[in-house]
């Protein structure tokens, strides 16, 4: 997944519906019975795998092989601890979640302060910096990874995490400068007028008032690069490759199934999924409509 | 204003620029030159050849069985996942309308929006892994339940016939619930008397989602098509890990067709810069036609 996959906007989780009295038809009452059918054979299909896989990281490797479809005979906790430590699962979390800080922080930064200034300062030049940024979201990242390398092993960046974070926070920046711009605009000019006759400066008024009004605006878009930062794979494996001490996570996990295809170690290789997996899905569970609000935004515009 | 505006405008601006012009914007113009010389891997020599790459390209049968397999992905997943997304959509949002009438959501709907997101959140890395799994010939989750029932078990990623379909089908599967809740969003905006009005004219439900919920939705529907067709130009990742474009190529895709003249034993630099700008404007191509063929009049609500 690329950082410019998917625009964002608000959408907004429906609201309650009338329940007005009125006939029964049993015409409707056994389309009901059928659409919730369908719904939970969905519902199914896309539990069923996550949970096969919680499963098969406590069964052992011979009962994996034995019985897909079996439970594990004992909670084996040694494969999450093998997975963790040998496979060093721990030590490519930890390398994202330093990739990951790093370039949020960068993206949000370098995002919000150029947004302010295309919502809210007229200067030449402004319609062409804008298009020039917003434009980046339409080409696919293929064409710009062969130069792509070249560019950031000629800046000595080839392989450190702080080459990774600014490359991130490149490809991250149309997305973020579209959204808040239209974000920015959004906001009431009066405010920002009181405080500069007020005496406050520029920079003060950004930091004071601005960006504390843009919040909802900021989490939004700051939860969408977060899921696309943690989850990106074709950057870090063209800009990333040797040094295996400083996979990130995703490159981990398939140097984790490569090695299981030559050992055959099934249990861990689900038990490293199932780490990678857990704590995405309970930071899914905690902020699920402020996640699906972000992610569905932009595009509902 | 007491302060002057520029320093600020400059210190917001430079750095980004900077940064974005770097990183995105060269790496890009640079594609394109690239993409007419011969530079072949790590040396500096790079001789003009004009277009002769897109020349070899035209003859390159591995490329065409690439681009003729994202055809189909461009056929088959935008189609696929509308329609489920749309289906199930309805279903939460309507599907409950059997002792009542107006319209109203299935019990439970959170709770399906809730599962149906799942593989929108985690990583596609995660997911082709998982599945890759799942079709294991021998101790998979899809031949246990095969043969548990008495069916032969196929090979599924082993076997030329299927490898392609089973990455489809992953495709399909990871998107639908993404596009189950933005058709969702979609329609909670829709306002509830114009179903109240339909339904007492007698519309049966078939009717009124073809008439009415598709028509309304058609913006949304229209962007969920380009953001379809644009992935569905890429598919390296699954591909990649799934199956590596095989066996035999069976399964192999245009993204994985430009990595590995890169990346993989060759590094034909020149060559895997032309097939990257030929992606470029098949992209560019699929969203201006997704555009224009799904342009209509908009609708506002008054």
């Amino acid at each position: 997944m690329t950082t410019l996959d998917r625009p964002t906007t608000t959408g907004a989780e429906p609201g309650p519906t009338r329940h007005d009295p009125a006939p029964a038809r049993r015409e409707l009452g056994v389309v009901k019975v059928a659409s919730h059918g369908f719904l939970l054979v969905w519902g199914a299909l896309t539990v069923l795998p996550l949970l096969w896989m919680f499963l098969s990281s406590f069964k052992s490797d011979g009962e994996i092989l034995s019985d897909p479809w079996g439970l594990p005979g004992a909670l084996r906790l040694d494969n999450w601890a093998r997975a963790w430590t040998e496979a060093h699962i721990g030590r490519y979390f930890l390398n994202s979640a330093i990739v990951v800080a790093g370039s949020l922080t960068l993206t949000m930064l370098l995002g919000a302060t150029a947004a302010y200034v295309f919502a809210r300062y007229e200067f030449r030049g402004r319609q062409v910096a804008y298009y020039l940024f917003v434009g980046g979201m339409m080409f696919p990242v293929f064409l710009a990874l062969v130069p792509l390398f070249f560019v950031v092993r000629n800046a000595g960046l080839l392989g450190t995490w702080p080459g990774l974070m600014l490359v991130y926070a490149a490809y991250s920046l149309p997305f973020t400068v579209f959204f808040l711009t239209a974000f920015f605009r959004t906001l009431p000019t009066a405010v920002a007028e009181a405080a500069l006759i007020d005496g406050c400066g520029h920079f003060r008024l950004f930091f004071r008032v601005m960006l504390p009004m843009a919040r909802p605006g900021l989490i939004s878009v700051a939860i969408f690069n977060f899921l696309s930062h943690w989850n990106q794979f074709i950057l870090p494996q063209v800009l990333m490759q040797g040094d295996d001490s400083k996979y990130v996570l995703a490159q981990g996990l398939t140097a984790l199934a490569v090695s299981q295809g030559y050992q055959g170690d099934y249990s861990g290789l689900f038990a490293g999924l199932t780490i990678a997996t857990l704590p995405v899905l309970v930071v899914y569970a905690a902020f699920q409509r402020q996640i699906q609000a972000g992610l569905t935004a932009g595009q509902l515009k | 204003m007491r302060h002057g505006k520029y320093p600020l405008i400059i210190t917001f601006l430079l750095p980004p620029l900077a940064l974005y012009v770097l990183f995105v914007i060269s790496p890009y113009l640079q594609a394109f030159q690239i993409s007419t010389t011969s530079w072949l891997g790590y040396s500096a020599q790079a001789d003009p050849v004009g277009l002769a790459n897109f020349r070899a390209m035209l003859h390159d049968d591995r490329v065409w069985n690439a681009i003729g397999n994202n055809a189909i992905l461009l056929a088959v997943v935008p189609v696929l996942t509308i329609g489920l997304g749309l289906f199930f959509a309805t279903m939460l949002s309507m599907g409950g309308r059997g002792d009542r009438a107006g319209v109203t959501g299935v019990r439970g709907s959170a709770f399906y929006r809730l599962v149906y997101f799942f593989p929108q959140v985690l990583s596609v890395v995660i997911i082709a892994l998982l599945w890759r799994e799942i079709y294991h010939p021998n101790n998979g989750l899809l031949n246990g339940l095969l043969r548990a029932v008495g069916l032969p078990a196929p090979t599924w990623l082993g076997d030329p016939r299927t490898a392609f379909w089973c990455v489809l089908a992953v495709m399909v599967w990871s998107n639908v619930g993404f596009y189950v809740v933005l058709f969702g969003a979609a329609m909670s905006a829709i306002p509830r008397d114009i179903y109240e009005a339909v339904l007492l004219d007698g519309a049966s439900r078939w009717v009124t989602l073809r008439r009415i919920t598709i028509p309304l939705l058609w913006d949304t529907v229209q962007v969920a098509w380009i953001y379809l067709a644009i992935a569905a130009l890429d598919g390296f990742i699954l591909v990649q890990l799934m199956t590596n474009g095989g066996p035999n190529f069976s399964s192999d895709v245009i993204g994985l067709r430009m990595y590995e003249t890169a990346f993989g034993s060759e590094s034909k630099f020149g060559y895997a810069s032309a097939i990257g700008v030929v992606m470029f404007f098949l992209t560019l191509t699929v969203a201006v036609l997704a555009l224009r063929a799904a342009r209509r009049e908009r609708i506002e609500y008054s």
